[in-house]
Formats: structure tokens, C-alpha cells, sequence
């Protein structure tokens, strides 16, 4: 006990005399906040389109309001001729172009089919996926609307519209805020990185400097070292956990709805994770720029793989199937069910048991890979 | 139970394919100074991790005050002391900080630490240093702090591998007085170097060269023993064309150069003395000096590497 104390104090000496430390503990997560809070704004709106109006009458200009009116799609520029439209996706100042060709207004008048033409910028798949759905829905609409129109127009034959009206309700996030969904995600992140990047290169740092060897010498028990090293970066871990808690709740008024202190008790679980995977880091980097490259190379595809960007549920198969071993997948089921939808107990026991699986597996193995030899 | 510290049977160590230590032997007696002399990379550090636990051997046994190092390692931490090459101190630690946290390592009191503190301080002259980071010390201070840290807890045994390089002279003389003080108190002290000169303060010496020991001993007795023909020192100008010359005499032993003079080994005294003389006289060298001299550790060293590289054993007529 007296030497993991000793080697706890001495961490803690340490990280009050790194100047570089402190400020990554802290500024990290802040900017990480303000990244993803604000920038990382997966709400498609005011998309820059091209139009190209060809017909210009009555009905292509009450068409085209319906598109404009609708706050998805800001106008970039007017063009008169189809081939204009090309430059401006090109250079990337237009993502959607809307063409009415001549002669809609006429179609339309009389009962006859019209098309009009949607072009999206796909390199950008994501927003003009969304573009593209928006569109078709206010095409939709615009179709029933002249259908109405047309049955008004033709009353005394007793024909009724039958149409079905689906009322939506989305829970937990009724606004689908993108914001409510990565900012409780940022505290997986956080912990993710801080943690694992943090204690390898702790540990390697001992080895680097020629410390390690010396420690090695003393009666110290490779748990208690062990121990030592990895405590104070679950303190600062939690730390970080209720940092981001705090800008989470007040400074995004981002909901808290389940219990905080179950939140932070699960942290500890997951913490377990990330540490033993900076542990198992230590044991294969030499230097502490080696550990740092090779925490990077664990993080990134953790990340990806996570469903923090991509939704697991749409990735193939052996994605799938390889998920279930990255850690931080709980933990963002964890998080924003406790976050958003109140959930405790009962609705996360799987995910925590998940963790703790994991994590016992990964920390076991790391354990046993960190002789306490030179070797 | 024996009066040995440390005995060593047929200790080797390989590393792949190439044999660091090969098959070494030896015994230190409690209290001694032992010197494990080599040039970098002769086997040194490899065999004093060992015996520290640090590595475990390939083949062969040993044991550190009573206990084996293969099957009880950690018992045999608590009745050594270590000091590595680098001087492993915390850099980012002040020196109290430093004393405290390897009091701690080895499980010390606080109270006990306190009480070796002003020791500690007192040997390696940090008194009024204490809140210094270890960082702004010079490497002697560094140096003297890190044994301070290693025989906090009054180990048995102490192993300091190469501590003195890189060290002024001046630092150097009194890192060997504070050895001196801790062989006074019946602690033995395990110490390798490849300063030839600081071999002499030891009481017992093993020479290492390639992963062997080829020559062991006190000091006297190695430069006795070992050497058995006479070494004449030539002292000359002309050094370097003097050692071409003589190098190629068949009844030249072994040369060798140190600075401005020849150390030469011959059969004979007197007719070597002649020998020399002549030779050089043919090249227009005029030796200052021709003297018999008493060998040093270094003749000995050099005798015994020209021996090994010449595959002979305990031959004297084995330089080219």
C-alpha cells in the first residue's frame, strides 16, 4: 500500500511540473466540446443551390417557392441556360441545382405529366443525401397539391381524396438536435483519448528515462506499480468526466436525465477499458512517441468503429461483427441513455456487463504482457 | 553458510544468437570491493542485471545474499541495492522528492526515511539543495544522490554499474571514498567500470572480454601473476614509427602504446633492454628512456585480450 501511495504521489508531482500536461487535460475536452457542439452540425440546412428556371411562368416560379420557402435551400445563383449550372457544382459553390425545362407550366395546366430536373453534388453524400430527401418530400407535396386542386376543380363528380397524414413523434431529442447526440459523446472520447494516450506514455516514459529499470530493482510488486501508474489517470479522467458533464448540461443545456452519479460509475468501467489498452501500448512502444503514434492507431478505427459518426446498424457485416470488441460502443449507448433518455439500471446491465467483460479481458492481458523485467 | 555475498555458477545469457555472457563464474565475499572490469559491451551490464533480477539468465545459477535470483527474485530485492548507468533519478523531482519516493519504493517508514535523510543529503553534498530539481544538478551531485537513493534502506549488497562515467576526476575520487565508507560497513559492493585505474581501488577483480572471464584476482596478484615476462617502457618521441618496428621483432612479446612511451614485454630484462636499443638505433630513433616497470592494470588487461584474440590459454608467447 505505502508503495503504490508513493508512486501515486510522485505521478502527481510529476503532472504539476509538466507544463504541457496540464493544459492538454483541461483545453482538450474544451475544444472537443466546441468542435463537436457547434461545428459538427449534422443538420443540413440552407443547402447553396443553382436555378435554372427555363419555363419561367406562374406556376414553375409557385414551384420553385416551395422549395425556397422551405429553409433547406439557399439560392446561389439564377442561371438561364443548363450548361451554366456545371461550373458552379465544379467549383463547389452550389451543392444542388433545380432545372425546370420549358413548358412546365402548360404540362401542368393541362393534366399532363411534367418532370423537372434535381441534380445534388454526391462527393458530398452525406448532404446530399439529405438534400435530396428534402426535395423529394416538397415535390411530393407540391404533386398532392395540384391533385387536390384538380379533384376541387371536379367536385360534382362526388369524388373524395383519401389521404393518410402520418403524425410524427421523435422521442428523446424532439427538436433531432445533432447537438444532444455528440456532446454527451464527446465524454467517451475524452476519457477514450486522455486515458489510454496518457498512461501509455506514462509508463513509457519510465522505461525512456532509465526510471522503469530502477523501479524494477525496488520490492515494488508489478500490481502496485501498476496500480500507482494507472490511479492517477482515473482521477483525471474523472475529472475530465465531470468537466464535460458541467458544459454538457449548463452550457449547452444538452438534458441530463438519468443519474450522475451512476454516469460516473460506469466512466470507471469503461476507464478500465481504456486503461488497459494503454497499458497493453506500454508494453509494445519503446519510446514515448512510438506510444503516442501507436495510441493513435488504436484510437482512430475505436472511433470510426464506435457508431459515434456512423451508425453501426448500417455498416457491413464483419463491421458489425467487429464492433462488439471496441469498448467505447457501450459506453456511447451508456452515456446517452443515461443522458437523453433517463435510462438506468435495468435498460444499460447488458452494455455494463459488456464493458466489464471486455474490460477484465483486455486489462488481464496487459497485466500479464507487463513483466516486470527489461526485456 | 558461506562468508560470500554473491556466487555465481556457469551464469550465461543469450540473446538470440549472440551469447552476451557466456558460462560465468565467481564469488564475492561479504564486505568486498569487486571490481567486473570490460571494455563496453564485453558483458557487464548484462551479468549485473542478472544478478539484479532484471533479466533472467538463460543457463546457470546464482545467488545474492543466500537467495537464487532465477527462483526468488524479489527476495532478492530487498537485500540489494542498484545504480544504473543513466543515474535513474526522477529529473523532474527535487532531491527530497526523489529520497522520499525511493524510501517509499522499498517500502520504508516515513520516520525511517527522515532519519536517513541528512545522511543522504550529507554524502552527496546536496545540504541546502534539498528543494533543487534534479534536473539543474551537475552529473556528480546526480551521481552521488542516485547512490544516496539506492542504499536508503541499508541494502547488503550494492551493484553500481559504470557509476562514474561521464564524471569529472575530481568527482570521481570521492564517489570511490564513499564506496571506500560503504565497504567499512561490511556492505559489499559490486561495481563495474572500464576505468582501468579505478580497478585498483577494488580488493577483488574479474576481467571480462567477450561474455568470459580471463583473468581474476586481487590486483597485486593479477599484475603478478598474469605477467610473468618483464614490460620495458620506451619512452620516445617517435612512438607510433617505434611501435611498426618493433611490433614486427620476433623477440618482441606484446606491444602496446600509452601516449608517449611503449610499454614492450620481452623474455629477458637486460637483453630486451639491448634489443630495443639496437633496433631502433637502425631507424634513427634514440629512445629518451628504456625501463623496466611494474606492469599496470592495463598491461594485464592487453596481455589478456592479445591472449584470448590469439586463442591461447595462459600462453605467453601468443602475440602476433
Amino acid at each position: 500500500m505505502k508503495a503504490i501511495l508513493s508512486i501515486i504521489r510522485k505521478e502527481f508531482l510529476q503532472l504539476r511540473r509538466d507544463p504541457r500536461l496540464l493544459p492538454v487535460i483541461f483545453i482538450s475536452p474544451i475544444l472537443q466540446l466546441l468542435l463537436l457542439g457547434y461545428a459538427a452540425d449534422l443538420d443540413v440546412k440552407r443547402i447553396p443551390s443553382v436555378i435554372c428556371d427555363m419555363d419561367r411562368s406562374a406556376a414553375s416560379r409557385d414551384y420553385l417557392d416551395g422549395f425556397l420557402n422551405s429553409g433547406f435551400f439557399a439560392v446561389e445563383a439564377r442561371v438561364e441556360r443548363m450548361d451554366e449550372i456545371d461550373r458552379y457544382l465544379d467549383d463547389g459553390d452550389a451543392a444542388m441545382a433545380f432545372v425546370i425545362p420549358r413548358g412546365f407550366g402548360d404540362k401542368t395546366a393541362g393534366g399532363r405529366q411534367a418532370s423537372v430536373m434535381i441534380i445534388a453534388d454526391g462527393s458530398e453524400s452525406q448532404s446530399a443525401t439529405i438534400g435530396v430527401n428534402y426535395a423529394t418530400m416538397i415535390a411530393a407535396k407540391y404533386s398532392q397539391k395540384i391533385l387536390l386542386e384538380s379533384f376541387e376543380r371536379v367536385k360534382g363528380l362526388g369524388l373524395k381524396p383519401v389521404l393518410v397524414n402520418p403524425e410524427v413523434r421523435v422521442w428523446y431529442n424532439p427538436e433531432l438536435r445533432s447537438r444532444n447526440f455528440m456532446v454527451p459523446g464527446v465524454l467517451g472520447l475524452i476519457l477514450m483519448i486522455m486515458t489510454t494516450s496518457l498512461a501509455a506514455q506514462g509508463i513509457v516514459r519510465e522505461r525512456e528515462t532509465g526510471t522503469m529499470e530502477q523501479l524494477i530493482v525496488t520490492p515494488i510488486r508489478p500490481y502496485q506499480l501498476i496500480l500507482g501508474k494507472l490511479l492517477p489517470f482515473v482521477l483525471i479522467g474523472f475529472i475530465d468526466a465531470i468537466f464535460v458533464v458541467a458544459v454538457a448540461k449548463w452550457g449547452f443545456v444538452i438534458p441530463v436525465r438519468g443519474s450522475v452519479p451512476l454516469l460516473f460509475a460506469l466512466c470507471l468501467a469503461f476507464m478500465l477499458n481504456t486503461l488497459g489498452i494503454g497499458l497493453f501500448i506500454s508494453t509494445i512502444s519503446r519510446t514515448q512517441q512510438q506510444a503516442m503514434l501507436t495510441s493513435l492507431f488504436f484510437i482512430l478505427p475505436m472511433t470510426l468503429l464506435s457508431g459515434f459518426v456512423f451508425p453501426i446498424e448500417n455498416m457491413p457485416r464483419f463491421f458489425q461483427f467487429v464492433t462488439h470488441v471496441i469498448p467505447i460502443r457501450y459506453f456511447f449507448v451508456i452515456i446517452r441513455g443515461i443522458m437523453l433518455k433517463g435510462a438506468g439500471w435495468p435498460e444499460l446491465w447488458d452494455q455494463v456487463a459488456a464493458l466489464l467483460v471486455l474490460g477484465t479481458v483486455i486489462l488481464g492481458l496487459s497485466v500479464a504482457r507487463f513483466h516486470k523485467k527489461l526485456e | 553458510m558461506s562468508g560470500n555475498s554473491i556466487e555465481v555458477k556457469s551464469l550465461t545469457k543469450k540473446f538470440g544468437g549472440f551469447t552476451a555472457v557466456d558460462g560465468v563464474s565467481f564469488e564475492v565475499g561479504r564486505g568486498a570491493i569487486f571490481g567486473f572490469l570490460g571494455a563496453n559491451g564485453a558483458g557487464k551490464s548484462t551479468t549485473i542485471r542478472m544478478l539484479c533480477g532484471l533479466l533472467d539468465p538463460t543457463a546457470g545459477t546464482a545467488t545474492v545474499g543466500g537467495f537464487d535470483v532465477g527462483r526468488e527474485p524479489e527476495r532478492v530485492k530487498r537485500v540489494i541495492g542498484y545504480m544504473s548507468q543513466k543515474f535513474s533519478l526522477y529529473e523532474d523531482l527535487t532531491v527530497v522528492e526523489n529520497i522520499r519516493f525511493f524510501g517509499g519504493a522499498y517500502g520504508l517508514a516515513k520516520k525511517s526515511v527522515d532519519a536517513r535523510l541528512p545522511w543522504v543529503l550529507g554524502m552527496a553534498g546536496l545540504k541546502g539543495r534539498e528543494r533543487s530539481l534534479t534536473r539543474t544538478l551537475s552529473v556528480g551531485w546526480k551521481q552521488r544522490l542516485a547512490l544516496g537513493c539506492a542504499v536508503l534502506h541499508e541494502p547488503e549488497i550494492v551493484f553500481l554499474d559504470e557509476p562514474t562515467g561521464g564524471v569529472d576526476p575530481a568527482s570521481r575520487r570521492r564517489f570511490w571514498e564513499l564506496i571506500n565508507e560503504l565497504s567499512e560497513r561490511k556492505v559489499t559492493v559490486f561495481v563495474t567500470t572500464h576505468y582501468l585505474d579505478e580497478a585498483e581501488y577494488c580488493n577483488d577483480i574479474r576481467l571480462i572480454h567477450a561474455g568470459r572471464i580471463v583473468a581474476g584476482g586481487s590486483p597485486r596478484e593479477l599484475k603478478d601473476k598474469v605477467i610473468r615476462n618483464p614490460i620495458l617502457e620506451v619512452a620516445t618521441d617517435r612512438a607510433v614509427d617505434a611501435l611498426e618496428v618493433l611490433q614486427k621483432e620476433p623477440w618482441v612479446l606484446e606491444t602496446s602504446i600509452f601516449g608517449t612511451s611503449l610499454h614492450v614485454s620481452v623474455a629477458d630484462e637486460t637483453e630486451g633492454r639491448r634489443l630495443v636499443r639496437e633496433r631502433l638505433a637502425r631507424e634513427g630513433i634514440v629512445p629518451q628512456r628504456v625501463d623496466r616497470i611494474v606492469p599496470s592494470l592495463e598491461d594485464v588487461f592487453i596481455h589478456k585480450i592479445e591472449e584470448q584474440a590469439a586463442g591461447g590459454e595462459g600462453s605467453a608467447e601468443a602475440a602476433p
